[in-house]
C-alpha cells in the first residue's frame, strides 16, 4: 500500500462491505451521493436492454451505481392460439407438465448490485498519479485533490475496474472519495446512511471483513451456496489489487456484474519496469524541484 | 419494495430473521426480485386466488378453530331467505337487474336487523344516499358453536367458495396448481398458535371494480388463519404517499367526516342531530358513543355558537345528495357544469383515470387553483390549446414538506410529528397558511350576512394564532384543537373516552384524542425504548397511534377466549387475573376491566352488549365480520368478478361477466370495451416505479431522479414483442378507446404470457408516473398511462378499476394527439347524470350468456 498522505492519530482504516443480497435495487445510494457531493445529473438518457439502469456506468458525476443484472427465462408455454391473435407458445412444453417435471417454472433472479470505487490496497490510479493529486488518507481510503489534478488522465487506464474518469466539462478526473469530508467529521458516507436495508454497511475495514465472512457462511448455510466475497478475504497471492477497501457479497460471477475476475494495479503487475520509470521520474522531478527552489530563492 | 423502498427495510429485516416472503402481482417488480416467491396471477384475478385459499383452509379444516368459532361470525344463523351466486347464478339474492343494485335485507342474521335506532334504515338500493351501516345490527342473533349448521355463516362460506378448487384457479388465474397449492401451505404453516402470517398491499389492489371485496377477501383468509389483532398479522395497507392515512382520518373524502362518521344524507333522517345519531350510531359496541363524537366536533367546528338548542350547528352541515366523489365531479365539469376547482397537491391532468378527459374538463371550468410543489400538468393543460381553453388558471407555490411542520400519519395509524428545517423559497406558503388565510377572508366577507345559510360562515370558531412574517399559523394550536378540550375547565382532554354529547367538550376528530395528552405534542416523541426487553418492538414512546395510542387494533384477540395468550412466542395483551383487568405490551383495545368470562345478556345495550370474549369492539356483536351482513353494497362475501375490461369470461358464474354491481359512467368520451370485442386483446395493468413518485411533480422535475427513469415504457413479453416487431428500447404505441400513447418498450421475460385454459393471453404492464410537462429544463415529460384508462367504479367506494383494462399495441410511435379519437365528445350528453353513476347492468353482459 502507498504512503497514507495525512496524519491522524488512531485513525483506521475504513471501507465499504456492499451486500448484494438484501440491495432492492432503490438507487437512494446514487442519489445521495449525487446530493451530498453536488453532482450533476448525467442527462436523461433511455439505456436498451440495460434493465433499469439508465445512468449505465460509474463516472466522474456518477460515484455510486446499481446494476440490474435480469436473469429470466420465459415460463415454458405449450403451443396454443393467443388472445389476439398469434401463437402464445413457445414450442412443445406443456406448462403443467413442466411443473411436474422440474417443479414449477419460475423466473430466475433479478440481481442488484450497488457499484462503487473499491479503494484497492493497491490502487492503481494512485500508483499513475504524476501529480500527486490522488493521495491515501488517513483512512486509508483513495481520493483525488481536485485542487491539484491537472487532468492528465494517466489514472483513467490505470484503474482495472474502470471507476475514475475525467469530467468531460473540467478535463479532472474525480470518483468516489468515500465520502472524506463526512469522515473527517465522524460521519458515515452518504451512500451507506441512505441505503434502507443496509446493503451497503461502513465502517473499520478490518471488522467489516469479518462481518462479511461471517454473512457468508449464514448464508451457505441457509442454502445460498454461490454467496461470496469480491475483493476480501482472499489468500495472499489470489487477491484483487492487494484488497479492496470497498468490497462486495456476490451471487453470480463477478462478470456478471461488469468486474473483472481479476485485477490489478498495472504499476503493481509491472513493478520493475514501474519502479524504474517511477524512479527516473522522481529523479527528474527532483531535479526540477531542486531547480525551482534555487531560482526562487535568488529572487 | 418497489414503491416503499424505507419501509421495505423492515421486510428484508423479517427476511433475515427466517420470514418467507411472497408477492403475489401479475408484475414482476423489484419486490418479486427479493421474495422468496413470485406469484404472477393475471390482473384482476384476485379473488378466485382467495377464494381458493379460503377454500383449500376450510376443506383442509386448516383454519385455526378457537379463534374462527370465539372471534368471529363464523357460528352465526343467517336469514333463511339469504341465496348466494352457488344458487342464483353468480349474484346475491336481492338483485335488481334493472338498476343494478342489491336490496340486502336478506343478507342479515336471522333475528338480526340493521341498526338504526329509528327503525327507519331502509335496506337501500342507491348507495349513495344512504348510509350504508357498515358494522352496524342490532336484535339477538342465533349461533351453532359446531359450525354445522347449514345455514350458518361457516357452512354458508363452505358453499360459496367450494368451486374455487385449485384448477380453477390454475384456469383463472394462469399460475400452476402446484404454485398455488405451496402459497396455501405456506400460509398455513405460517399460522395458528405459534406464528402468525401479515398481509400487506399497497393502494393499487383497491383500483378493481371489485376492490373492496378482494381487500375484504384478504381479511377472510387472515381471520380464518387467525392472524388479526396479533403480532406479526394484520393487514397492513400500504399507503400510496405520505399521510394518506391522514388524508382519511381527517378526510379530503366528501362521504365522511373527521373520525370516520358518515357525512349526513340529504334525507329526512338526517335533518336534526337526533335523526343523524340514530341514524348513525349503534346500539352495540363502541359506536353506541357516536353522539360524543359529532357533538364534540361541532363544538370544535362553532365553539360557543354550538348549543343544544341550535343542534350544536349540526343542521347548518352540507348535506350530500349523490356520489360526489372525483370522477363525477370532473364528469360535471366536462360537461360544463362546475364553475372552478381548488386543486392542492393533486395532479389529475396526469394522475386520474381518463386523464385526457381530465384535462378537457379543467378546460371547461371558468376558473382552477393549483397549489402545488412546481407548475404541473394540472396548471399547464391549457396550453395544449391556449385559443379554445378560457379557464383561468391560478398556480400557488406550495411549501414542500421540509419546509412546514406539522405530522403525517402513515400505514400503522401512527402520527409523527416534523419540524421545519427550512424556510420555504420565494411565495411558497404551507396548506395551513393558504387555507387559515382564505378562511379568513371568507369570514370577514360574511361577517355582518344575516342570511341563514351564512351561519357556519359567520360562527365558524377559528382562533389560531400567527406567528413570523408571514404569518403563518400555529400548527399546535390546530393539533391541540384536535385533541379536544374540555371546555368547562380549558384543559386538553386525555383521550376520547372524556368525550360528552352535552356541549362541555370539544374534538376536531374523535380518533386523535389524547395526541396532544397532558399537554405535550405525544406525537413529536421519539423513544425507541428498550428494543430488546418482551415487546420493547411495540415502543410506544415513539410518536403516537390513533386510537389511544393503540399500535395493534383489537388486540384483545391476541388473548384466548379466556385472557391467556395463545402462546408465549405471540404473548402481546392478556388479562391479569391478579390485578383484575386486561395487560400487556400495548394499550388493551378492551375495556380494561371486562372480565374474559362476561356475558353480554341479550338485552344488554352500548358496550355492555359487548361480551368479555369478543375482541372486535367496533362491530355491533364483537366478532369479525368473515361473512357482511350489512356495509358492503355487492354482496356479504367476495365472489370472483371479471374486470370491466376482460377478454375471458368468467369460469366460476358463466352467466356473469363484471361485478354486477360495479359502476360505470357511460359516455361518448369514456367508452369501455365491450365484452366479446377483439380489437384489445391484451391485459394491461399499471404500477410504480421507485425512482418516481406518483403523477410525477416531486420526481419528473428533479434532475437526479430523471435521469434514473428518463422515459416512459411500457413492459411487454418477448413472444409478443416478436409478434408485433416491437424492439427493446424502441417506440411502441399503445391503443386503448379512450386514448393511444406511445412510450419505450421494455422487452423482457419478467412479464410472460399466461396460459388461459386453451388459450394464451399476453399482459404488458406500465408505470404511470409520466406527463407532457416539467417544470425543469433537465426534467423529463412522456405519455400519461391514465390516458387510456377508463372511468369506472367498485360500488362501495367509486375508486376506478385501473389494475387491469384492455388494449391493443403495435410498434413505432403515435402518428396523433393522445386523446384525439375522443374529439366531439365534449358535446354529447351523457344519459345519467354524473352524481347517479349507471351500474353495470345484466343485459351489458349478454355476451358471455
Amino acid at each position: 500500500m502507498t504512503e497514507i498522505a495525512i496524519d491522524r492519530p488512531e485513525s483506521r482504516r475504513m471501507g465499504f462491505f456492499t451486500d448484494t443480497t438484501v440491495c432492492i435495487g432503490c438507487k437512494a445510494c446514487e442519489v445521495a451521493c449525487k446530493q451530498w457531493n453536488d453532482l450533476p445529473a448525467d442527462g436523461a438518457v433511455f439505456r436498451k436492454t440495460s434493465s433499469y439502469d439508465h445512468t449505465g456506468s460509474l463516472s466522474a458525476s456518477t460515484w455510486r451505481h446499481v446494476r440490474f443484472v435480469e436473469q429470466t427465462e420465459p415460463v415454458p408455454l405449450p403451443d396454443l392460439p393467443a388472445y389476439g391473435g398469434g401463437n402464445g407458445g413457445h414450442g412443445e412444453v406443456d406448462l403443467v407438465a413442466a411443473a411436474e417435471a422440474h417443479g414449477v417454472p419460475q423466473m430466475d433472479r433479478w440481481l442488484f448490485m450497488s457499484d462503487v470505487c473499491k479503494h484497492c490496497t493497491n490502487a492503481g490510479c494512485l500508483d499513475a498519479c504524476p501529480t500527486g493529486a490522488l493521495i491515501r488518507t488517513e483512512f486509508e481510503t483513495v481520493i483525488v485533490q481536485p485542487d491539484v489534478c491537472n487532468g492528465c488522465g494517466y489514472c483513467v487506464p490505470s484503474c482495472p475496474f474502470g471507476v475514475i474518469n475525467r469530467d468531460p466539462y473540467d478535463g479532472r478526473a474525480a470518483k468516489c472519495t468515500l465520502c472524506y469530508d463526512r469522515l473527517e467529521d465522524g460521519l458515515e458516507p452518504a451512500c451507506a446512511k441512505s441505503c434502507p436495508t443496509d446493503s451497503i454497511l461502513f465502517g473499520p475495514y478490518d471488522e467489516l471483513v469479518e462481518t462479511a465472512k461471517g454473512r457468508v457462511l449464514a448464508l451457505h448455510e441457509r442454502g445460498v451456496t454461490d454467496a461470496y466475497l469480491y475483493g476480501a478475504g482472499d489468500e495472499p497471492g489470489e487477491q484483487l489489487a492487494g484488497e479492496l477497501g470497498a468490497f462486495f457479497l456476490l451471487t453470480a460471477p463477478p462478470e456478471r456484474f461488469g468486474l473483472p475476475a481479476q485485477a490489478e494495479s498495472p504499476a503493481q503487475e509491472n513493478g520493475p519496469v514501474a519502479t524504474a520509470a517511477g524512479l527516473a521520474a522522481a529523479a527528474l522531478g527532483l531535479a526540477a524541484a531542486v531547480g525551482a527552489f534555487a531560482r526562487a530563492h535568488r529572487r | 419494495m418497489e414503491a416503499h423502498p424505507v419501509g421495505s427495510r423492515w421486510a428484508m429485516k423479517a427476511r433475515e430473521r427466517g420470514a418467507k416472503i411472497i408477492h403475489v402481482d401479475p408484475h414482476y417488480s423489484r419486490t418479486s426480485a427479493i421474495s422468496d416467491m413470485h406469484v404472477p396471477i393475471r390482473a384482476g384475478s384476485d379473488i378466485a386466488f382467495l377464494g381458493g385459499l379460503i377454500r383449500h383452509i376450510i376443506e383442509t379444516e386448516s383454519y385455526f378453530r378457537e379463534y374462527v368459532v370465539n372471534y368471529t361470525n363464523a357460528a352465526t344463523i343467517v336469514n333463511a331467505d339469504y341465496q348466494g351466486p352457488e344458487e342464483l347464478e353468480g349474484v346475491f339474492s336481492g338483485f335488481d337487474s334493472g338498476s343494478g343494485t342489491y336490496d340486502r335485507s336478506s343478507w342479515m342474521y336471522e333475528g338480526g336487523e340493521v341498526a338504526s335506532a329509528a327503525g327507519q334504515r331502509e335496506h337501500s338500493t342507491q348507495a349513495f344516499s344512504d348510509r350504508t351501516g357498515a358494522g352496524m345490527m342490532t336484535g339477538n342473533v342465533r349461533s351453532d358453536e359446531t359450525l354445522s349448521d347449514p345455514r350458518c355463516i361457516f357452512q354458508i362460506m363452505k358453499r360459496h367458495y367450494a368451486r374455487y378448487t385449485p384448477e380453477m384457479v390454475e384456469r383463472i388465474c394462469g399460475i400452476s396448481e402446484e404454485q398455488f397449492l405451496r402459497v396455501a401451505e405456506t400460509l398455513i404453516a405460517n399460522s395458528g398458535r405459534e406464528r402468525t402470517t401479515m398481509l400487506a398491499y399497497a393502494v393499487g389492489w383497491t383500483q378493481h371494480s371489485s376492490g373492496v371485496q378482494m381487500i375484504r377477501a384478504g381479511s377472510i383468509v387472515q381471520l380464518l388463519l387467525g392472524n388479526i389483532g396479533r403480532p406479526g398479522g394484520g393487514i397492513m395497507a400500504m399507503r400510496g404517499h405520505a399521510s394518506i392515512q391522514g388524508s382519511s382520518d381527517i378526510p379530503t373524502l366528501y362521504e365522511i367526516l373527521p373520525g370516520y362518521l358518515p357525512m349526513p344524507r340529504a334525507n329526512d333522517d338526517d335533518l336534526t342531530l337526533a335523526g343523524y345519531v340514530s341514524g348513525g350510531g349503534s346500539q352495540r359496541g363502541w359506536w353506541s358513543h357516536f353522539d360524543n363524537y359529532i357533538v364534540s366536533l361541532l363544538k370544535a367546528w362553532f365553539g360557543d355558537a354550538a348549543t343544544p338548542e341550535n343542534g350544536f350547528g349540526f343542521p347548518w352541515l352540507p348535506k350530500i345528495s349523490g356520489n360526489h366523489s372525483h370522477y363525477p365531479t370532473m364528469l360535471r365539469a366536462f360537461e360544463g357544469k362546475l364553475d372552478g376547482l381548488l386543486v392542492m397537491g393533486q395532479n389529475p391532468a396526469v394522475g386520474s383515470a381518463n386523464a385526457g378527459l381530465q384535462r378537457r374538463a379543467l378546460g371547461a371550468m371558468k376558473w382552477l387553483v393549483v397549489r402545488d410543489l412546481a407548475e404541473v400538468e394540472t396548471a399547464n393543460f391549457w396550453t395544449e390549446a391556449p385559443e379554445d381553453i378560457g379557464t383561468e388558471v391560478f398556480l400557488m407555490p406550495a411549501a414542500s414538506h421540509v419546509e412546514k411542520e406539522g405530522h403525517f400519519t402513515n400505514t400503522q395509524r401512527l402520527l409523527q410529528w416534523r419540524d421545519k428545517a427550512v424556510d420555504p423559497p420565494g411565495d411558497a406558503r404551507s396548506e395551513l397558511h393558504f387555507t387559515h388565510h382564505i378562511a379568513k377572508r371568507v369570514m370577514a366577507h360574511y361577517e355582518d350576512s344575516e342570511d341563514p345559510k351564512d351561519w357556519p360562515l359567520v360562527n365558524l370558531h377559528w382562533p389560531y394564532s400567527e406567528h413570523g412574517s408571514e404569518q403563518e399559523p400555529v400548527v399546535e394550536e390546530v393539533l391541540k384543537e384536535i385533541n379536544g378540550y374540555d371546555l368547562e375547565t380549558g384543559e386538553l382532554v386525555p383521550g376520547f373516552a372524556q368525550l360528552k354529547a352535552d356541549g362541555t367538550t370539544s374534538s376536531g376528530c374523535w380518533i386523535y384524542s389524547g395526541c396532544f395528552a397532558d399537554g405535550v405534542n405525544q406525537t413529536r416523541r421519539r423513544d425507541p425504548g428498550d428494543l430488546d426487553a418482551p415487546g420493547g418492538s411495540v415502543s410506544p414512546e415513539w410518536g403516537w397511534a390513533w386510537p389511544a395510542n393503540r399500535r395493534i387494533l383489537y388486540n384483545r384477540a391476541s388473548a384466548d377466549p379466556d385472557g391467556k395468550p395463545w402462546s408465549e412466542r405471540k404473548k402481546y395483551v392478556w388479562w391479569d387475573e391478579e390485578r383484575e383487568q386486561w395487560t400487556g405490551y400495548d394499550v388493551p383495545d378492551f375495556p380494561v376491566g371486562k372480565r374474559p368470562d362476561y356475558t353480554a345478556p341479550d338485552d344488554a345495550e352500548g358496550m355492555d352488549a359487548i361480551s368479555g370474549d369478543d375482541p372486535f369492539i367496533m362491530m355491533a356483536d364483537g366478532r369479525a365480520w368473515l361473512y357482511s351482513p350489512s356495509g358492503l353494497l355487492d354482496g356479504p362475501l367476495p365472489a370472483h368478478y371479471e374486470p370491466y375490461e376482460s377478454p375471458v369470461p368468467n369460469h366460476l358464474y358463466p352467466k356473469m361477466g363484471a361485478n354486477p354491481a360495479a359502476i360505470t359512467w357511460t359516455h361518448a368520451a369514456n367508452p369501455i370495451v365491450p365484452p366479446g370485442d377483439d380489437e384489445y386483446p391484451i391485459i394491461a395493468s399499471t404500477f410504480r416505479l421507485t425512482e418516481h413518485h406518483t403523477a410525477g411533480p416531486m420526481s419528473r422535475n428533479l434532475p437526479w431522479l430523471s435521469e434514473l427513469q428518463p422515459e416512459m415504457f411500457v413492459e411487454i413479453d418477448p413472444q409478443l414483442a416478436a409478434e408485433r416487431g416491437i424492439e427493446d428500447g424502441e417506440w411502441m404505441t399503445v391503443v386503448s378507446p379512450r386514448a393511444e400513447i406511445e412510450a419505450r418498450a421494455k422487452v423482457t421475460s419478467r412479464v410472460q404470457p399466461l396460459r388461459m385454459g386453451d388459450r394464451v393471453m399476453h399482459q404488458v404492464c406500465m408505470p404511470w408516473h409520466w406527463g407532457a410537462y416539467t417544470s425543469s429544463p433537465q426534467g423529463v415529460t412522456g405519455d400519461a398511462a391514465n390516458d387510456l384508462i377508463a372511468i369506472s367504479g367498485d360500488p362501495n367506494v367509486s375508486i376506478q378499476e385501473s389494475k387491469a383494462f384492455r388494449c391493443d399495441v403495435r410498434a413505432g410511435r403515435r402518428d396523433r394527439a393522445t386523446t384525439e379519437r375522443q374529439a366531439g365528445t365534449q358535446d354529447v350528453e351523457s344519459d345519467h347524470p354524473p352524481e347517479e353513476p349507471k351500474k353495470l347492468s345484466q343485459t351489458d353482459q349478454a355476451d358471455f350468456r
